[in-house]
C-alpha cells in the first residue's frame, strides 16, 4: 500500500544521499588531493617557503585529508561554500545570480524539449519501420553522434550568419521587451533542445517499443484494437517508468550541454562561471559548481525513480 | 450444418534472422463446422499456433501468409483490409492465449480489460458489458464473481487468470473461439478446473472452436475432431475417438504409443531395503532470503524432508510448482546450502556447499537440468562440453579425450560426427542427450534429473526415458528423478515421493501410485493427470473442497 | 515460431549490410590515417605555410589554411592521431577494467557486488564533461591525464553493462552445472561467461568510443583537452572558431572529421547482426 511506496521513496532518498557523499569525495579528491600542494600552486613557483607554509596553515592544508574533507563537507551543508581564490569574494555571492540564469535556461529548454521528444518518440515507436520512423532515427543518431559544440556552431552558422535573424556570440545583460528576450534565449535554447531531445526521442522510442513487443499488446491487437489504441492504452501506461528514466538520463545531457552552450553563447550562468574558474584554477568555486551539478543530476534521477515507483500498479494497489 | 471456418491451401513463410525465407506452413486444409471444436495437435514447430492465429488474420512479426484462404463465416481473412480484420477480431473470432499471466496488461484492472472488446467495437453500454462479464465469471465458476474484476492481474492465481482470459474472449459473443494451449502453463490440479469451465461454456453456447495443444489427453476431453500436424503439414484428420483408438497415420500411432510408456517392473522392495543407501536425506530444510533469529531463512522452500535412495534404484520426486522439488535437487548437489538437516552420500555426510566437498564426491553425483537449451553453453561445441568433465575429473587429454567423447556420444546413441557442432545446431532431443552425456562423462554413481523430459515433445521424451533405463542397467546408476509429470515417473522410477508446499506428504512404490495413495493430496494429484480417454473428465470425481484449497493457493 | 527461432539460430556467418559496411570502411580509414599520419602530411604540422589566414580550399592547400596560415589537411591528419589514439586508449582501459570487474561482481555476488555497484553508480552520477573539468582544474591537462580521466568517467558505465549481461548468463543452467562440477571462479568467468557476452560487450565498446571522442572533443573545444601547439579535432575547431562567420573551411572540416568518425561507428554498430548485438536478451 501507500506505506510501501513511502518506504521505497525513503530508500531512494537514502541512496541519493549516500551517492552525494561519494560524489563529494570524488570532487574533493580530484581538486584537493590529486593536485598536490594547493598553496604552492596559488602562490606560484617564486614564493618563499615561509609564505607557502603560512598559507598552508591558514588553509588548514596541514591537517589530514579526511579531516579536511569533513570540514569541507560540513561547510557545504551549512551553506558556507568558502571564498573564491580569484577575487576573494564569497562563492555563494558569485553563484547566486548565475544560478538563476542557468535554471532559467534549463527550465525553458525542458519545457520545450520534453513534450516535443515525447511526441516524436512515441509516434516513431507507433509507426515503427515507416519512413517517418526512419527519418526520426537518422536525425537522432546524427545529433547524438556529433559534439554539442558542433550543433551550436551550426546553429550560429544558419541563424546568425546566413539568415541573420539572431545575435550570434553575445549576450546582453539588459533585456528590453519580449522580442528581445526571445532573441536572446533562442540560440542557446535551440541548441540545447537539439542535444537533449535527440537522446530523449531515442530512449522514449526504445521504451515504448519494448512494451509494444509484449504479449498483452499482442492480445489487444487480437481483440480488434487499432494501432493507436494498442499504443496509447496498453503500451504507453506500462512504459511510463522506463520513459521517466529515459527523460532523467537525457536531461543529464542538459548539464553537459549547458557547459558548452553557455561558453559558446557567452551566457552568464553557473557553467560559464565554472569554465572560467577552471582557467584560473579557482578551486572552491569549481567544487561548489560541481556539487551543484551533481545535486541537480541526482535530483532528476530521484524524480524519475519516484515516477517509476508511482506508475507501477503492483505498488500502487 | 455448414462450415464456419474453412482453411484452404494455407501457406505461411517466415523470415529468419539471416534473411532466409522458409515455409513454416506448407499448404494446409482445415474446416470447422458450426458448433464443432477441432483440435490442432503436434509438437513444437509443427505450426499449430501459426495456423490458429491466421483465423484472426494475424501472423507474428517476421511471418507472412504466402498463399491460400482462411474463410471465417464465408469471408477471407487473408484478403481483407486491416480495418476489416480489426472489425472481425474479438467480435467474430476471439483468442484465448497460452499464458494469460502475460496476456493481461499489468497496469489495468481485469474488468477494464475483459470489457475492452465491447468498448472497441461499441457493442453495448459499459454498464451492460460489466454485468455480462460478471455473468461470465460466474459461468466459468470463478470465485467472487462480483468483485474479482476490480483486481489487477497480479492479484489473482494463474488458473483464475486463464479463465478470466476466456471471459475476455467470450464477452463479444464470438462465433469462433481460438484456444492456444490455454492450460499448458498450469499445474495439473488447476488444469482440471479450467478444462471443466471451458468445456461447459463451449457446450452452453454451442460454439465452434479451434483448440491448439500438444497434449493428446487434454484434447481428447474437449475436441470433436483432431487434426494431427507435423512440420507445417496435416498428417491425419479424424474424429477424436478414432484418433485415440484407431490411429491410421504412422506419426499418430507414434504419438499414441509415446503416451502409454512401458511400465517399469518395480524392484523388489525387500531387496531394496537390504541394499546400501547411496543417498540419505535427513530432516532437510532450506530456503531463500535473510536468515531469521531461529537460523532459518525467511522463506522456507523445503521443510524437514527425509528419504533414502538405495543404490541402483530410481526415486521419483513429484509435485507441482512451488512444491520445493527443484530446491531439493539444488540442496543435495550443494548449490544451495541447507539451513538444517543432513545429506549423506555413500555413508558419508556431505558438506553443505560445493566448495566444501571433495572433487571425488562431486564427481560421483551429477545433476542434469530441465532445459537443454540453457544447460549447454551456446558458444562451445559438443566435444568441448563433453571434454571438460573428462579433463576436470579424470585428467584425460588429447587423443584419449577425443576417443572418450566418441564413446560418450555412442553411449547416448548419437553419431560421433555431432561433436563438432554447437548446441544451437542440435535438435531438442539431441541436446538433452548431450546434456546427459556430460553427466555420464564424470562416471557418476548418482544422477539428479531435474525435469529432464518436461520440455521435450512426447515422442522424444519417451526415447530419452528408454535411454535412461538402458543406461541404468548398463552402468548400475542410481537416479533421483524430479518431475511434475506422473507418467514419466511411472516409466522410470521404483519409488516415488510426493511433495506439497515444501513438505514430503507421502512415499510409496510406483506401482501402488494409482491404487494405493493414502494422503488426500497425493490422491488429488494422481487423479488429476489426464487420461487418454474421451470420457475421463466427465467421469472424474474429486474432493472439491481440497481442490479449491489447492487451486486457490 | 519455435521452428523459426531454431532455423535462425543456425550459424549464418557474418552478414553485414551495405550501411554497416560503409560505416566499417570509414572507421577503418580513420584508423589507418591515425597510424600513418606522419607519412601522409603534405606540410609540417606546426609550420606557417601561407600568408593568408583562413585561406580557402586550393590546389596547394586542399582544405585551406587555419588562423595562422597553417595547412588544415596536415593538421586534421595529425589530429586523427590524438582524437582516435586517446579515445582508443581510454575506451580500452575503461572497458577492460569495467568488464573485468563487472564479470567478477556478477559471479562472486554478495557484499563485494553490492558495495562496488553502489560506489560506481555514485561515480556515474557525476556529469561526464563536468568531471573532466574538475580533474583538469585540479591536475592540469596532459595526454596521460586525459586518458586516465576519460577511462575513469566511462568505466562505471562499462561495469554496469557487463555486470548485467554477466548476471543474466550467470543464472543459466550451464553455469550452474559448471559450479556443481566444482569449477573455480576464474574458469567460470573465462570459459562460461565471457564467450557469451563478448558480442554485446564489443558493441558497447564501440558506443563508448563514440562518447569518449565526443567528450574529448568537447574538452578540447573548451581549451582543456590536448594543449597547443598540438591539436586534436576538437582543438582545431576551437582554434579556428573565429573563422566561423566567414564559413572558413578551417572550422568546417575538423567538424566533419569528428562527425564522420562518430556517425560511422554508430552506423556500423546499428547494423551488426542482431545475433551479435543482443545476446543479452
Amino acid at each position: 500500500m501507500n506505506s510501501m511506496i513511502a518506504g521505497l521513496i525513503i530508500r531512494r532518498v537514502g541512496i541519493m544521499l549516500v551517492s552525494l557523499v561519494i560524489v563529494a569525495f570524488a570532487v574533493f579528491a580530484a581538486t584537493e588531493l590529486l593536485p598536490g600542494d594547493v598553496a604552492q600552486i596559488l602562490l606560484g613557483q617564486s614564493a618563499t617557503p615561509e609564505a607557502v607554509a603560512g598559507l598552508r596553515k591558514a588553509m588548514h592544508l596541514d591537517q589530514p585529508a579526511i579531516l579536511r574533507f569533513g570540514h569541507w563537507l560540513g561547510g557545504l551543508v551549512t551553506g558556507d561554500f568558502g571564498r573564491s581564490y580569484a577575487n576573494n569574494r564569497d562563492v555563494a555571492d558569485l553563484i547566486s545570480g548565475r544560478l538563476v540564469n542557468s535554471l532559467k535556461l534549463g527550465a525553458v529548454t525542458t519545457l520545450f524539449s520534453v513534450p516535443l521528444s515525447l511526441f516524436l518518440g512515441v509516434t516513431a515507436a507507433m509507426f515503427r519501420g515507416s519512413f517517418y520512423d526512419r527519418l526520426v532515427s537518422v536525425f537522432t543518431v546524427t545529433v547524438i553522434s556529433v559534439p554539442e559544440f558542433m550543433v551550436a556552431t551550426l546553429a550560429v552558422l544558419i541563424f546568425a550568419v546566413y539568415l541573420g535573424w539572431l545575435p550570434a556570440l553575445s549576450f546582453a545583460n539588459e533585456v528590453h521587451g519580449l522580442g528581445e528576450l526571445l532573441r536572446v534565449y533562442a540560440m542557446p535554447v535551440i541548441t540545447l533542445s537539439f542535444v537533449v531531445s535527440a537522446q530523449m526521442i531515442r530512449m522514449t522510442r526504445a521504451a515504448v517499443i519494448d512494451t509494444i513487443n509484449t504479449p498483452y499488446v499482442e492480445m489487444a491487437l487480437l481483440k480488434g484494437a487499432t494501432r493507436r489504441r494498442m499504443v496509447m492504452r496498453h503500451a504507453l501506461p506500462n512504459a511510463l517508468g522506463p520513459i521517466a528514466n529515459a527523460m532523467a538520463l537525457s536531461l543529464s545531457y542538459l548539464l553537459g550541454g549547458v557547459i558548452i552552450v553557455e561558453t559558446i553563447f557567452n551566457y552568464p550562468g553557473v557553467a560559464k562561471l565554472m569554465v572560467d574558474a577552471v582557467a584560473t584554477r579557482d578551486l572552491p568555486l569549481i567544487q561548489t559548481c560541481a556539487m551543484l551539478f551533481c545535486l541537480s543530476y541526482l535530483l532528476l534521477i530521484l524524480i524519475a525513480d519516484v515516477v517509476a515507483i508511482a506508475s507501477n500498479p503492483r505498488l500502487r494497489q | 450444418m455448414g462450415n464456419i471456418v474453412e482453411i484452404r491451401d494455407l501457406a505461411v513463410a517466415a523470415k529468419t534472422d539471416s534473411g532466409r525465407v522458409v515455409d513454416i506452413i506448407k499448404g494446409v486444409d482445415i474446416e470447422v463446422a458450426e458448433g464443432e471444436v477441432v483440435a490442432l495437435i503436434g509438437e513444437s514447430g509443427s505450426g499449430k499456433t501459426t495456423i490458429a492465429l491466421t483465423l484472426l488474420g494475424y501472423t507474428r512479426p517476421g511471418c507472412r501468409i504466402t498463399r491460400g484462404k482462411v474463410l471465417v463465416a464465408g469471408r477471407d481473412m487473408v484478403a481483407m483490409s486491416e480495418a476489416e480484420r480489426q472489425h472481425v477480431r474479438g467480435q467474430q473470432v476471439a483468442y484465448v492465449p497460452q499464458s494469460a499471466a502475460a496476456a493481461f496488461d499489468p497496469s489495468q484492472t481485469i474488468m477494464e480489460q475483459v470489457v475492452e472488446v465491447s468498448r472497441i467495437h461499441q457493442l453495448m453500454p459499459p454498464e451492460d458489458a460489466r454485468r455480462k462479464a460478471v455473468d461470465l465469471f460466474r459461468a466459468l465458476s470463478l470465485p467472487n464473481p462480483e468483485t474479482i474484476g476490480a483486481r489487477y492481474p497480479h492479484q489473482v492465481s494463474g488458473g483464475q487468470l486463464q479463465r478470466l482470459a476466456a471471459a475476455m474472449a467470450l464477452i463479444g459473443d464470438p462465433e469462433v473461439m481460438v484456444f492456444d494451449e490455454p492450460t499448458t502453463a498450469l499445474d495439473v490440479t488447476t488444469q482440471i478446473e479450467v478444462l471443466r469451465a471451458f468445456k461447459s461454456v463451449i457446450a452452453d453456447r454451442n460454439m465452434a472452436g479451434i483448440y491448439v495443444s500438444h497434449d493428446l489427453a487434454v484434447v481428447a476431453q474437449i475436441a470433436d475432431r483432431i487434426v494431427v500436424l507435423k512440420g507445417g503439414e496435416v498428417q491425419e484428420v479424424a474424429e477424436t475417438e478414432k484418433i485415440v483408438h484407431t490411429p491410421q497415420h504412422a506419426y499418430t500411432k507414434e504419438l499414441i504409443a509415446a503416451f502409454h510408456p512401458v511400465e517399469r517392473a518395480p524392484a523388489d522392495p525387500r531387496a531394496m531395503a537390504q541394499r546400501n543407501a547411496i543417498l540419505e536425506v535427513k530432516n532437510l530444510s532450506a530456503g531463500y532470503g535473510p536468515t531469521g533469529s531461529d537460523s532459518q531463512p525467511s522463506f522456507l522452500a523445503l521443510k524437514d524432508v527425509t528419504f533414502r535412495l538405495a543404490a541402483g534404484e530410481s526415486l521419483g520426486i513429484i509435485g507441482e510448482s512451488g512444491s520445493g522439488k527443484s530446491t531439493l535437487a539444488r540442496v543435495i548437489s550443494g548449490l544451495l546450502p541447507q539451513s538444517s538437516g543432513s545429506v549423506t552420500f555413500e555413508g558419508r555426510e556431505l558438506a553443505k556447499s560445493v566448495s566444501g566437498r571433495s572433487r571425488e564426491e562431486l564427481r560421483k553425483m551429477q545433476i542434469v537440468f530441465q532445459l537443454a537449451d540453457t544447460a549447454l553453453n551456446p558458444n562451445r561445441p559438443v566435444r568441448a562440453i563433453l571434454g571438460r568433465p573428462l579433463t576436470f575429473y579424470h585428467g584425460v587429454r588429447g587423443r584419449q579425450r577425443e576417443a572418450e567423447v566418441d564413446r560418450l556420444l555412442d553411449m547416448v546413441r548419437l553419431p560421433a560426427a555431432l561433436k563438432h557442432r554447437l548446441p544451437s545446431e542440435l535438435s531438442g532431443g539431441q541436446k538433452q542427450r548431450v546434456n546427459l552425456a556430460r553427466a555420464l562423462a564424470a562416471k557418476p554413481e548418482l544422477i539428479l534429473c531435474d525435469e529432464i523430459t518436461s520440455a521435450l515433445d512426447t515422442v522424444v521424451a519417451a526415447a530419452i526415458l528408454k535411454l535412461l533405463d538402458e543406461l541404468q542397467r548398463e552402468l548400475g546408476l542410481s537416479y533421483m528423478f524430479i518431475s511434475h509429470d506422473l507418467s514419466t515417473v511411472e516409466a522410470i522410477c521404483d519409488e516415488v515421493v510426493v511433495m506439497y508446499q515444501g513438505e514430503k506428504v507421502e512415499e510409496m512404490p510406483t506401482n501402488r501410485m494409482k491404487s494405493g495413495a493414502e494422503h488426500p493430496y497425493s490422491r488429488l494429484l494422481i487423479s488429476s493427470v489426464p487420461q487418454l480417454d474421451t470420457n475421463w473428465l466427465d467421469r472424474l470425481e474429486q474432493d472439491n473442497e481440497l481442490m479449491q484449497a489447492v487451486a486457490g493457493r | 515460431m519455435k521452428a523459426l527461432a531454431a532455423s535462425a539460430r543456425r550459424r549464418t556467418g557474418f552478414h553485414i549490410n551495405t550501411v554497416g559496411t560503409i560505416g566499417a570502411a570509414i572507421v577503418l580509414f580513420w584508423i589507418v590515417i591515425a597510424i600513418c599520419a606522419p607519412l601522409l602530411v603534405p606540410y609540417p604540422v606546426g609550420k606557417i605555410v601561407d600568408f593568408d589566414f583562413f585561406g580557402p580550399m586550393s590546389q596547394k592547400f586542399w582544405l585551406g589554411t587555419d588562423y595562422l596560415g597553417r595547412d588544415i589537411l596536415s593538421r586534421i591528419l595529425m589530429g586523427a592521431r590524438y582524437t582516435v589514439g586517446i579515445a582508443f586508449a581510454a575506451v580500452s582501459l575503461a572497458c577492460f577494467v569495467g568488464v573485468a570487474l563487472g564479470m567478477i561482481a556478477a559471479v562472486v555476488g554478495g557484499f563485494f557486488d553490492t558495495a562496488l555497484s553502489r560506489f560506481l553508480d555514485a561515480l556515474n552520477a557525476i556529469p561526464s564533461l563536468m568531471f573532466g573539468l574538475v580533474v583538469v582544474a585540479g591536475v592540469g591537462s596532459s595526454i596521460p591525464v586525459l586518458i586516465m580521466t576519460l577511462a575513469l568517467i566511462y568505466a562505471p558505465g562499462s561495469y554496469r553493462f557487463a555486470r548485467s549481461l554477466a548476471a543474466n548468463t550467470n543464472t543459466m543452467d550451464f553455469v550452474t552445472v559448471a559450479r556443481a562440477r566444482g569449477e573455480g571462479t576464474v574458469y567460470i568467468i573465462r570459459e562460461e561467461i565471457l564467450p557469451n557476452i563478448i558480442g554485446p560487450v564489443l558493441a558497447d565498446f564501440g558506443l563508448r568510443f563514440v562518447f569518449i571522442v565526443l567528450l574529448l572533443s568537447g574538452l578540447s573545444f573548451l581549451g582543456l583537452g590536448v594543449q597547443p601547439p598540438n591539436a586534436d579535432w576538437g582543438g582545431l575547431v576551437r582554434e579556428n572558431l573565429a573563422g566561423l562567420p566567414y564559413g572558413a573551411p578551417a572550422v568546417i572540416f575538423p567538424s566533419i572529421a569528428i562527425a564522420s568518425l562518430t556517425i560511422s561507428v554508430n552506423m556500423l554498430i546499428d547494423n551488426l547482426p542482431t545475433r551479435i548485438r543482443d545476446r543479452s536478451a
